[in-house]
């Protein structure tokens, strides 16, 4: 049966999915661009560096942008999920781990061995394949490519090119088409060309994706970062300031409007990676229970891990000079117990009943990095936080956070995990917006009346995980903290029972045991029990 | 303790099931042939098209049973015997019952054609009819073509499954126009040139005469009654309507007739055993329904209401206002109170379509009060508390007309049709 068809090693698709000769040739064209990326890789030497590089990333464009008009535009407008789970490469066959294992391992070289790529060290010039983007990077700030440039470059490129593709599959659904138009202007011009471009105009200012927030751009606060910005005048200031406001105002009110959505499905690009280029394992994330537990563990211990970092990180360095600087050590405690104890208390005082048994966890976490705190503050030295160095925090958040999971597994394991396994699991910048989501947003999905026919379908696609069935077959409004709101749910239900949207608080959360459409009296009676 | 034995793990049995474990710590047991865990009936046609896994279209994970003290027991029982209040599988087996329910659903209709039992043809209603079919049509080598024959939502569904692996599929249908006893005109036809846009050989106004086997007894052509055409094919599907699954119950004591005849407390003739969903028949209809619902949401209702029942809560089943769903291929189908094929007496139709032709709606009202009586809505997503609502409050068709904004459900940013609605209404409303 269907059914069985995959999770095997087995090369032989299902013969129900027979390409059409078109699609062939698109897949053609684009490997022969990245075989010319591998090429380079190996260091040939290309008669012209500039001609080789378009060509190269034309050809990618051009393969998947004839394979999606090929796979899309000749059927009628609607769910395209036909012999999703027959395909190989979705259905964690062999191409699917063939695919996880090239992408780990360019992860890999990327993070820890950049060499092989190429990258020149002590003064020598670039070769293989950093070499080879060498023309685009001094095109766009003057200085030769680095690793993080053509990482950068592909990224933006898999998001446009894959991100085209997303809007045709779903060009009846203009909600799906404008998050898509997002998550690519904001690649494409706030990953990619601003930060090129404020280098050309002021080399000093360190790297800046304004669009990127602490937590999930962790180094911002770094003393190499912070004095890069105050030492790049009013505009390295201005920046610096707005990176603060962005976490501590504009998200919060963004996220009370629209959700954590705004942010993971429509401007963040670990999010715009996800939904373009990893859209088709969307449907391999785990459903499970078991796997909810692991996820709030998991992302909760990366926040509480991330705050403590920071904190460690900024007060280190705040020592230095003693007190030529209003924020002192001592302050810049006092305000950071002072903002958590605000929250937590806050919420404890008015979303207790909501939280229920989570409460419980909520205030140990919370008394522990309380504690974890102090005693850094009264067993601090120069340079040491709880007798270790609060650099070596900081490595280590950077090496195993931001490099292994986010990177290496997060997207190097997209064909076996699903898309979203670093936002799921791993991003405390999901687990803050999350936790607003949870409890101080307008947002929610709503489930229409009794319309459920418990198909299956929302939770299968919900890339987060999310079981949106056991919540729409209780006729119950989808509240979670992980939902990205990326609205694949309510596009692939064929029964029209999802909605995304933004409302009023009241009434956001309504479990309910008897569904609309029975007896009005019985479900007054189980409902309001 | 007292035994809860419920015949059934659909719908209907796992939501008694489900309830009764919530009101009270009585034994359950489970009983079905056809899987072990329960799974969503609605949802075989996506695993076929490669959207989903069988197993995800199971509701509820494999330890949620044994968590809730709900015993499955696999198994095909061919007798009940009431005296004893006791159940006897086939294989020997038996289990004793304090109380039963039945909820063994439907089985597709049969007409008597000459070969339905051939090799190759088959419904769509079992799991493992499903199997069947990725036997006799894994792609479209192996099955050159296919005949639905029954033009209903399985019917459909059916279709647009062999569709999917580019199985040219034969659609037979005897009604002048698709679904046309249940559908207005306008909604039927925009229905059939919908599934003639999949590349689908609809043929209205025909009928079914024989099917023809090869010479190892497996389908060879179909002959189609009024032309007398043979088309080749190497898949017969049967979809010609469902009807209860109790043929092993026909010899008890226990009341039958198409169904197992239930009063409004889902009570059979025999006292602590009780029917719901797709078996179940009602004497009488109840507020316009029919005596048998095949439809999910009634077996999920009955099912609510009969653990009350059980639980020392007895209680009528009395549903509220009609809803169903469906999806045509790409269209989606929402409908909400009652809107017949034809306008019955003192009611009319206002009937309102998108010039793209996959988008319309259908409103019935009464014409002699204006009550709004029920709406169906083609490719437009509307919600189903407000309309639950304004047919409770018995709102007139302009209130409605003009209040539809509110009981929009597309996903944001979509085009919004009222507008063009409201002025078509008020057109029509001046030539009448
Ligand atoms: C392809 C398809 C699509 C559908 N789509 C929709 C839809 O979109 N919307 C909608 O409202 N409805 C739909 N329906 C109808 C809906 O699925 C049924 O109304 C519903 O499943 C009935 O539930 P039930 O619990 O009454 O019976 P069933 O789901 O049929 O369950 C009965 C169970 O009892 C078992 N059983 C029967 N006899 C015995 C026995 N003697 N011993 C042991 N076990 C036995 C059967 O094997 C079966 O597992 C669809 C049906 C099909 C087939
Ligand atoms: S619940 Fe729906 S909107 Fe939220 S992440 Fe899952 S699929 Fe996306
Ligand atoms: S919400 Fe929609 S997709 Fe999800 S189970 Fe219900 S009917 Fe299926």
């Amino acid at each position: 049966m269907s059914n069985k068809l995959n999770e095997s090693m087995s090369l032989a698709k299902p013969d129900a999915t027979n390409m059409p000769i078109k699609q062939k040739i698109a897949i053609a064209i684009g490997f022969i661009g990245l075989f010319l990326l591998t090429l380079a890789f190996f260091n040939t030497s290309f008669p012209s560096k500039n001609l080789f590089l378009t060509l190269a990333l034309a050809l990618l464009f051009v393969g998947v942008i004839i394979y999606s008009r090929s796979s899309y535009l000749s059927k009628l407008e609607g769910i395209k999920n036909d012999g999703v789970w027959f395909k190989s490469i979705s259905s964690r066959g062999f191409w699917g781990w063939i695919l996880g294992i090239v992408l780990t391992s360019f992860y890999i070289v990327l993070y820890f061995y950049p060499k092989y790529l190429g990258l020149g060290t002590n003064g020598e010039e670039n070769a293989g394949l950093i070499g080879f983007f060498d023309p685009l990077s001094k095109l766009l700030s003057g200085r030769p490519a680095s690793q993080w440039f053509v990482y950068g470059t592909l990224y933006t490129v898999a998001i446009l090119v894959f991100g085209y593709k997303f809007i045709l599959k779903y060009r009846h659904n203009r909600y799906q088409q404008l998050r898509t138009i997002s998550v690519m202007f904001f690649q494409l011009a706030f990953a990619f060309l601003i930060p090129e471009f404020m280098y050309v105009m002021n080399s000093d200012l360190p790297y800046y994706d304004l669009k990127s927030m602490w937590p999930l751009n962790y180094y911002i606060f770094d003393e190499w970062s912070v004095k890069g910005f105050l030492s790049s005048g009013n505009i390295g200031l201005a920046f610096l300031i707005f990176g603060i406001v962005s976490i501590f105002v504009v998200s919060p009110i963004l996220t009370y409007k629209y959700g954590k959505r705004w942010y993971c499905s429509w401007v963040c690009g670990c999010g715009g990676l996800a939904e373009t280029a990893g859209d088709s394992f969307r449907q391999l994330s785990s459903k499970k229970l078991s796997a909810w537990k692991i996820e709030r563990w998991l992302i909760h211990t990366v926040l509480v891990f991330s705050v403590i970092m920071t904190t460690a990180m900024i007060y280190t360095y705040l020592g230095y000079d003693k007190n030529d600087f209003w924020l002192t050590r001592g302050l810049f405690i006092s305000l950071v117990i002072g903002l958590l104890t605000l929250v937590f208390t806050g919420v404890i005082l008015f979303k207790r009943h909501e939280l229920g048994k989570d409460a419980k966890y909520g205030a140990i976490g919370f008394f522990v990095v309380i504690m974890v705190l102090l005693l850094m503050h009264f067993t601090g030295t120069t340079n040491h936080v709880f007798y270790i160095k609060g650099s070596a925090l900081r490595s280590a958040y950077g090496l195993y956070i931001g490099s292994i999971f986010s990177g290496v597994i997060g997207t190097g394991f997209y064909p076996i995990l699903g898309n979203r396994v670093w936002c799921r699991f791993g991003c405390p910048m999901a687990a803050i917006l999350g936790f607003q989501q949870r409890l101080f947003s307008k947002f929610r999905i709503t489930t229409n009346g009794g319309q459920c026919i418990s198909c299956g379908n929302c939770s299968t696609y919900c890339e987060m995980g999310i079981d949106v069935r056991a919540y729409a077959q209780k006729g119950e409004n989808i509240v979670r903290s992980s939902c990205v709101g990326c609205g694949i749910c309510a596009a692939v239900c064929p029964r029209g029972v999802l909605k995304l949207e933004n409302d009023s608080m009241d009434g956001r959360i309504n479990p309910n045991e008897i569904l609309l459409g029975n007896d009005v009296d019985l479900m007054d009676l189980v409902n309001k029990q | 303790m007292e035994h809860i034995v419920i015949i059934g793990n659909g719908i209907s049995g796992v939501t008694a099931a489900r309830h009764i474990r919530k009101l009270s710590d009585k034994k359950i047991t489970i009983v079905s042939a056809e899987t072990e865990y329960f799974f969503s009936r609605t949802a075989l046609m996506y695993v076929y098209m490669g959207h989903m896994k069988f197993e995800h279209t199971q509701p509820y994970e494999n330890w949620f049973w044994k968590k809730n003290n709900i015993n499955l027991k696999q198994g095909l029982v061919n007798q009940i015997d009431t005296e004893q209040k006791t159940l006897h599988f086939k294989g020997g087996e038996s289990l004793n019952y304090d109380k039963l329910i039945i909820a063994t659903g439907s089985k597709p209709n049969k007409f008597g054609w000459p070969g339905q039992d051939l090799d190759g043809v088959m419904g769509m209603y079992h799991k493992q009819d499903l199997e069947n079919l990725e036997k006799h049509a894994p792609n479209n080598s192996i099955c050159k073509r296919a005949v639905i024959v029954g033009g209903g939502l399985i019917g459909i569904e059916l279709a647009e499954m062999l569709n999917s692996r580019d199985i040219p599929v034969t659609f037979l249908v005897r009604e002048d126009s698709f679904w046309n006893g249940v559908l207005p005109q306008g909604e039927s036809e925009m229905i059939n040139r919908h599934i003639k846009n999949h590349h689908i050989d609809l043929r209205l106004s025909t009928n079914l005469k024989e099917i023809k086997s090869d010479e190892n007894g497996k389908v060879k052509s179909i002959i189609i009654e009024e032309t007398g055409e043979e088309i080749e094919c190497n898949l017969v599907g049967l979809t010609a309507g469902v009807t209860p699954n109790i043929d092993f119950i026909k010899d008890s004591n226990i009341e039958t007739a198409k169904g197992v005849k239930v009063n409004r407390f889902l009570e059979t003739n025999i006292p602590d055993i009780y029917a719901i969903g797709d078996c179940a028949e009602q004497h009488e209809g109840i507020n316009g329904r029919r005596t048998i619902e095949a439809v999910w949401y009634t077996g999920r209702m009955m099912g609510e209401t009969v653990a009350q029942t059980i639980c020392s809560n007895r209680l009528a089943y009395n549903p509220g206002h009609w809803f169903n769903s469906a999806k045509f291929l790409d269209i989606e189908y929402q409908t909400y109170g009652w809107v017949f094929s034809k306008p019955r007496e003192d009611e009319a139709h206002f009937h309102w379509k998108h010039e793209d032709d996959t988008k319309c709606i259908t409103v019935c009202y009464n014409t002699n009060t204006n009550e709004f009586l029920g709406i169906n809505t083609f490719g437009i997503r509307m919600r189903h508390e407000i309309f639950d609502e304004w047919l409770t409050e018995k709102r007139d068709v302009e209130y409605v007309i003009n209040h539809l904004p509110e009981a929009n459900f597309d996903p944001e940013f979509y085009t919004k049709y009222e507008a063009e609605i409201l002025s078509a209404f008020n057109k029509k409303l001046q030539t009448v």
